[in-house]
């Protein structure tokens, strides 16, 4: 082990070297002009970017290589802006560098920790003061005062209240019912079975009734994917089957995981995929999780025809849409 | 005198006359900083915050923070008559109406990114420098702070334009609060006013985004500033530096010169980005409505990581007694995010603890010196960019041809085995680096000077190293590993038990050193050799 006497001794600060600005008057003058074009090259930034304000029309575009087309009105504007801040700052660091006084200066430190005499006084200081107040000794104001404190940070969270309404059974509820028709997204346009080829995915939400408007709240519990496959690829139980018609399967487009629009639907696999997180479903076992970090297969919609030949919904969903909460049931 | 000079004189004047701060301003403008590249990190952070003050307020002139329905008739024609939120219409009225208007959001963007990154490269150079230690310790508390409240910060952000990518982060963020056991759905309902996405949640993050986050960041930078104002700041070691002093250059002028210059320059970068790289084209992606999505989603990359735990998580949830828990969504959302933070901002004091250390320091560590933190560190961010890669899984899949499931399960393994295997390498490097380090102050630096003895011998020249050199070199403390010992003086059992053999056994880790070279060393090596 090396012994701590014997350690490589500190040989103190280098000695200063200075720059040629500092000693040759030539060298110093051309340091100075330097600083001064810099800071002119900022001038002409400035006057880049007010000129691109005024006299480029917006809607000019430019090519810029990896870019792609850029709006010349504002890419001269940013260009005119950078060019006048960046020479600015430029100009600032070569007058430190170059002009400044370069040479190190040392500073000396202190110990945080106040002398120890002081640092008893301020023990006592604290035991007296307190001593003054009784702190030690009045519990029953100690108490009190603490029960109070606490109870008063209750008004502030109680006033919070009204943030929103209680969600009672709310997460549990849609728009789907036993014979609700299911009408294109966007279009709102009833469908028909024949309107689907087979491999074909539509999205579809609930007709509304006379007088309705549709909310982004409904459309979040609403939204369903209908896709057709041909009856054989099912492999169902016999329940579910009679949930589909004619080779269509309909499914909650809101992904069971956290809420997205399982939008992705692989032709070929039959899967459909959530863009966020991956969660994989196959089609063809009722969206059974295949894979990713989804827990639950997304609800199936029993759905059939009514006289006229729309597609409907035979019964609404028999479980909540979305994203788990702690008062889901299953 | 100069005019300017008595110009000067007179300011002075004024103001010590009505404040009496002729002194302390005094010791303060000559106030010594040392310089190293490592230092402006954190000065990039703070700069790239004003810009975001300066550029946030020029867009709040123009935003309007509504989810009112509106029918969209502006600059921007392949969204004409097309139902959206006033938030997200007047977003696509900065972006093509008002002049400069996409240049600033752009701008905005790209220092809220820079922001972030600068606040974690700077929270790294602490972490391996040991900046951290007393008596710093409250302003790393204040960092983690920062970092963590930047990230809520600029997932506000981004969420304020109500397009559909924007919207889909919303609709996640609202699956993680409803997941909380007992009170999710409420809480969810309170933040929300109600189902999602309701009408009031734009307005209300527009007022934390715009006012109160920035005020508590105001609160906390000052208190930052003022600390390392206060405790003076640290340096690397090095000939004349000591713990008792600060090497470096005067704040008037050279400091004042060289920050103001930075600011400037770092505004200039930001604004040459904003000018030429299109960033977060909201346009491309329309109004946000829950049955629609993009494909390749992605947060901004400082939540990318959470993105990515989210996503290999397994799936697991709890259905008993009418109740669900989602384990897929707490553990990765709210259980892993919880303890990595807590761990990193106790991090100071557990280091304390194991080694026994309570005085103050204000050289800093050469990374090398110190294997154990170095490889901790080395370890957090390798787990890091493990689950930053699961959270870009789609995109990787497309660009190099994988398949979501190899990456998915390269990532699941990953973050448990490639950790330690970088803990492991990190620290060996240390050594290595350690042991080269001894090698060169005792022999010196290879010079590649071959030179031939007259007895036809082949000998490379070795250079010496100067003083300067060596003591830099050789001057970091030689740890001793903390005794905690089983038994005490009279042979009753040490009551600190497994935590202190826990104790010992991290002390141990933590001292591993290849000892540096002493002079007397160094003094019978020459004797010896020749």
């Amino acid at each position: 082990m090396s012994n701590e006497i014997s350690k490589f001794q500190d040989p103190g600060l280098p000695a200063h070297q200075h720059r040629k600005s500092d000693t040759d008057p030539k060298a110093e003058k051309r340091a100075e002009q330097q600083v001064a074009i810099l800071f002119l090259i900022s001038a002409g930034g400035t006057v880049l970017s007010i000129a691109s304000y005024i006299f480029i029309k917006p809607g000019k575009f430019v090519f810029l290589p990896i870019m792609g087309d850029v709006d010349a009105h504002q890419l001269f504007l940013g260009l005119g802006m950078a060019i006048a801040l960046l020479f600015i700052g430029f100009g600032a660091v070569q007058w430190a560098r170059r002009l400044m006084p370069d040479e190190e200066v040392v500073a000396e430190r202190h110990e945080f920790r106040s002398e120890e005499v002081d640092r008893k006084d301020f023990v006592n200081t604290v035991k007296e003061r307190a001593g003054v107040a009784g702190l030690g000794r009045r519990t029953l104001i100690k108490r009190s005062l603490g029960l109070a404190l606490g109870l008063s940070a209750l008004t502030p969270l109680v006033l919070l209240r009204d943030l929103g309404p209680l969600p009672k059974k709310q997460l549990n509820k849609n728009s789907w019912d036993a014979g609700t028709r299911l009408v294109t997204d966007p279009g709102d346009r009833p469908l028909r079975p024949e309107d689907l080829e087979v491999g074909s995915v539509a999205q579809v939400l609930p007709a509304l009734k006379n007088g309705e408007e549709r909310t982004l709240e409904n459309i979040g519990t609403d939204a369903v994917l209908l896709i057709r496959l041909r009856p054989e690829d099912f492999q169902l139980n016999p329940e579910r089957l009679s949930w589909t018609h004619d080779g269509i399967i309909a499914f909650s487009k809101i992904c069971s995981h956290m809420g997205c629009a399982v939008a992705l639907y692989e032709q070929q696999t039959k899967h459909l995929l959530c863009p966020c997180h991956q969660s994989t479903f196959d089609v063809t076992r009722a969206a059974k999780v295949i894979f990713g970090p989804a827990a639950r297969p997304l609800p199936q919609l029993a759905i059939t025809v009514d006289e006229q030949g729309y597609l409907v919904a035979k019964q609404g969903f028999t479980e909540p849409i979305g994203p788990s909460f702690w008062e889901r049931s299953s | 005198m100069k005019k300017s000079e008595k110009i000067a004189g007179n300011v002075a004047n004024y103001v010590d006359e009505r404040t009496g701060a002729a002194k302390w301003l005094k010791k303060n403008l000559t106030k010594v900083f040392p310089d190293h590249w490592s230092f402006m990190l954190g000065e990039v952070a703070l700069y790239s915050f004003i810009i975001l003050l300066l550029t946030g307020t020029f867009l709040t002139f123009w935003f309007d923070p509504s989810m009112r329905e509106v029918v969209y008739n502006g600059g921007y024609q392949p969204l004409s008559n097309v139902k959206m939120s006033a938030a997200y219409a007047s977003s696509l009225n900065i972006s093509f109406d008002v002049r400069g208007g996409l240049l600033m959001r752009q701008i905005h963007h790209w220092a809220a990114l820079i922001f972030m990154a600068a606040m974690i490269a700077h929270l790294m150079r602490v972490f391996f420098t040991g900046a951290f230690r007393k008596p710093r310790e409250a302003n790393w508390l204040i960092g983690v702070g920062l970092v963590t409240l930047g990230i809520v910060e600029g997932f506000l952000g981004y969420s304020l334009p109500d397009d559909l990518l924007s919207g889909t982060g919303l609709r996640i963020a609202e699956a993680i609060l409803q997941a909380i056991p007992v009170a999710g759905s409420y809480l969810a309902f309170f933040a929300f006013g109600g189902a999602f996405p309701g009408h009031v949640f734009i307005p209300r993050i527009y007022t934390v985004h715009i006012l109160l986050l920035p005020g508590i960041f105001l609160a906390l930078i000052t208190v930052h500033l003022m600390l390392v104002w206060y405790q003076k700041h640290t340096q690397y070691p090095g000939p004349g530096r000591t713990e008792k002093n600060v090497v470096g250059y005067p704040l008037m002028p050279v400091y004042m010169a060289k920050a103001g210059g930075f600011f400037f320059i770092v505004f200039g970068v930001t604004a040459f980005l904003g000018a030429v790289a299109s960033i977060n084209p909201i346009w491309l992606y329309g109004p946000y409505t829950p049955g629609q999505i993009s494909a390749g989603s992605q947060p901004d990359f400082y939540m990318g990581w959470l993105d990515g735990l989210v996503r290999m998580s397994p799936p697991l949830e709890t259905h008993a007694f009418g109740h669900t828990i989602s384990w897929n969504i707490l553990i990765p959302g709210l259980i892993v995010p919880g303890i990595l933070f807590t761990g990193m901002a106790l991090y100071p004091f557990i280091e304390s603890w194991m080694t026994g250390d309570k005085r103050e320091h204000h050289l800093l560590d050469r990374p090398r010196n110190n294997p154990n933190r170095t490889a901790l560190g080395a370890m957090s961010i390798a787990f890091m960019l493990v689950i930053l890669i699961n959270g870009g899984n789609d995109l990787i899949a497309t660009h190099f041809y994988l398949t979501i499931n190899q990456i998915m399960w390269f990532t699941r393994i990953g973050v448990f085995v490639v950790p330690p295997i970088v803990f492991i390498i990190t620290k060996r490097l240390c050594l290595a680096l350690q042991r080269k380090d001894r090698e060169i102050v005792l022999h010196g630096r290879e010079t590649g000077r071959l030179v031939m003895l007259p007895h036809g011998e082949f000998i490379e020249v070795h250079e010496e190293l100067s003083a300067e050199k060596k003591y830099t070199l050789t001057q970091h403390e030689q740890p001793r590993a903390l005794e905690v010992p089983d038994t005490d003086g009279r042979g009753v059992r040490n009551p600190q038990g497994i935590k202190g053999k826990l104790r010992a056994r991290m002390s141990q880790a933590h001292v591993e050193q290849v000892s540096a070279p002493s002079e007397s060393e160094a003094k019978a090596l020459e004797s010896g050799h020749h």
